[in-house]
């Protein structure tokens, strides 16, 4: 139930700053860290929960900010449509890379999943249709009222978005195909013996977590009103929403959203203050030495300082 | 043609680092090309200095060892001795590393490709009415000596020998009384600094920039992956189909289409065939 208040909240929270707000830029930032919150959500349900690592966030992302430009260009179609073709799209995409590789090792399916980025990125460059490598220039259509602007409206439909991730990542956590999954992560040759049928629970959490970040990009040409191959499948997505729930904690719904609301918001100032480079940098830091240092993210840390605090008690 | 088989070579050649990282060790060693690239600009930076690029990339194969083994010992001492888990956040780790690498690499040199003058490069051999590169040619040369050397040292040598012995059965040599963690430190030195040497191949055979790691993500995992984990000829052969493979679809379909058929190949190999052509 408190879940449930907190998420509708957020919402509300976020029509409200969206209606009332006066800073332009905060809409702006704040619609790329709640994009963050659903790739990190997304990328959690197979590598937080089942143990396999995903390097194709970028494959699926890219394809969902396609899959909208290319109903944008033929059929005029609105955003709704859009995310939602984006999220069968993409979904389409993670069942299709999860059949050919998930019977295999987890590290295969990984350097699947960077093919998958390359191959994706490769078509699209030799795409004419949605402008190849130079890319496609697109014209927002008129914002809707209650909006004063296109990127405020953007701001609440991603926000619902990472509301609707969480919720759908929470459910699949709490229900029995959380516990196949972490069955699956432990220890997948005896979840198999004991009759968890793996592939099946593999190939859900692929589809999902592949139609959430399809969903995630296809707000993405109109945001930037352009589009172009090279940074939209950018291994950088990849790793980054990798390690947003790995700095955040994977066992848990919370950690990656507190990962990409900590990452996502130092990237944005990063960005900012000093360059895109050293934000790439601060990702790549970051990752390595929370996995060296603390595995189980900050949700960990936080539940050993609290046993710590109990125990000197 | 040609041209593909002589790329071949040179792929097979950056790729038996990871050959023995991935396929005999089970290191999921996605940093690999990154090593590479810094092992490139390494000798960039000695070629400032007027060093040939080949001398220099011999140079600095002592150094990676050593690198290799700084790797290897905190990788063993973080991940593969808590055991649990060890998949995620190694692959975790070796990602992030390369990231690391490769934005060092932005950051002190820029993202302008980079090149190494020496005597051969830039002029070609004719025979028979075709225009070979030198360049491409001393690669493919080193390229051979190399997996040929490499594949001599598994087999011959005690310590060759004993690397193998690790990737067939740990638990067994254990009980030998050997410990296979040294050999597994000793040959993950190898297969970084050998690393060295391929970038140095790198650079000779083409401009190199710090994001070129990714493209070669793709091509040394398809060849290693391609011929078998772990198996030298096999990795000789397989980076051959890479390149001729390449190569036809250049000159049919044009270079846009290039960089997606190690790719392509990779995901074919892994649905069909994942254990490879010369798979044990």
């Amino acid at each position: 139930m408190k879940f449930w208040i907190g998420a509708a909240a957020t919402v509300a929270l976020a029509a409200g700053l969206a209606v009332s707000g006066t800073n332009e830029y905060f809409f702006y930032a704040g619609y790329v860290v709640l994009q963050f919150v659903v790739l990190a959500t997304a990328w959690n349900i197979l590598g937080g929960y089942a143990g396999y690592v995903n390097f194709g966030t970028a494959a699926f992302f890219g394809i969902g900010a396609y899959t909208a430009v290319v109903l944008f260009k033929a059929a005029g179609a609105p955003l709704g449509v859009q995310i939602l073709a984006a999220a069968c799209v993409s979904g389409l995409l993670g069942f299709g890379t999860g059949l050919l590789t998930l019977r295999l090792r987890g590290i295969f399916f990984s350097i699947a999943t960077v093919a998958v980025i390359f191959i994706m990125h490769t078509a699209i460059v030799n795409w004419r249709y949605v402008g190849g490598a130079t890319g496609v220039q697109l014209l927002r259509p008129p914002v809707m009222l209650p909006f004063d602007s296109y990127t405020r409206m953007l701001f609440v439909v991603m926000a619902v978005m990472a509301v609707a991730g969480v919720c759908i990542a929470r459910y699949i956590e709490v229900s029995w195909i959380g516990r196949g999954l972490r069955a699956i992560r432990d220890n997948e040759e005896a979840a198999e013996c004991s009759g968890v049928p793996t592939l099946k629970l593999k190939l859900f959490a692929c589809t999902v977590s592949g139609a959430l970040m399809g969903a995630a990009g296809a707000p993405l040409p109109m945001y930037m009103s352009f589009l172009e191959p090279a940074s939209s499948f950018d291994l950088n997505y990849s790793v980054s929403a990798l390690a947003m729930p790995m700095i955040g904690g994977t066992s848990h719904w919370l950690g990656p959203v507190i990962g990409a609301i900590l990452l996502g918001s130092i990237q944005q100032i990063v960005t900012v203050t000093i360059s895109n480079e050293i934000n790439v940098l601060v990702v790549g830091v970051l990752l390595v030495v929370f996995v060296v240092a603390a595995p189980d993210g900050i949700l960990g840390l936080l539940k050993k300082l609290r046993w710590l605090l109990r125990s000197s008690r | 043609m040609l041209f593909g088989i002589l790329v071949g070579c040179f792929y097979a050649a950056v790729s038996v680092g990871l050959s023995v990282a991935f396929g005999l060790l089970d290191v999921p060693h996605v940093a690999h090309p990154a090593l590479m690239v810094l092992g490139s600009y390494c000798t960039y930076l000695l070629g400032l200095y007027g060093w040939d690029p080949i001398v220099a990339g011999i140079a600095l194969t002592p150094l990676f060892f050593l690198l290799g083994i700084a790797i290897y010992r905190f990788y063993y001492e973080t991940f593969e001795r808590r055991g649990s888990d060890a998949g995620v956040r190694g692959l975790a780790f070796f990602f992030g590393l390369a990231f690391i690498i490769e934005v060092g690499l932005i950051l002190v040199f820029g993202v302008d490709q980079r090149m190494v003058e020496a005597d051969y490069i830039g002029k070609s051999l004719s025979l028979g009415g075709y225009r070979i590169p030198w360049r491409l040619l001393v690669a493919f040369a080193i390229a051979l000596l190399l997996t040929a050397a490499l594949t001599l040292y598994l087999s011959r040598t005690f310590t060759g020998r004993a690397i193998k012995a690790v990737a067939q059965d740990e638990p067994a040599l254990r009980l030998m009384g050997a410990n296979p963690v040294r050999i597994k430190q000793w040959a993950f030195g190898i297969a970084t600094a050998v690393t060295a040497l391929a970038g140095a191949m790198l650079i000779v055979v083409g401009p190199v920039e710090p994001s070129l790691d990714r493209v070669y993500i793709g091509r040394t995992f398809c060849v290693v992956v391609l011929a078998g984990l772990g198996s030298m000829t096999g990795t000789l052969f397989a980076g051959l189909i890479l390149g001729v493979s390449e190569s036809i679809v250049l000159t049919l379909f044009g270079a846009s289409w290039a960089p997606a058929v190690a790719f392509g190949l990779l995901l074919v190999v892994l649905g069909i065939r994942p254990q490879g052509l010369f798979g044990r």
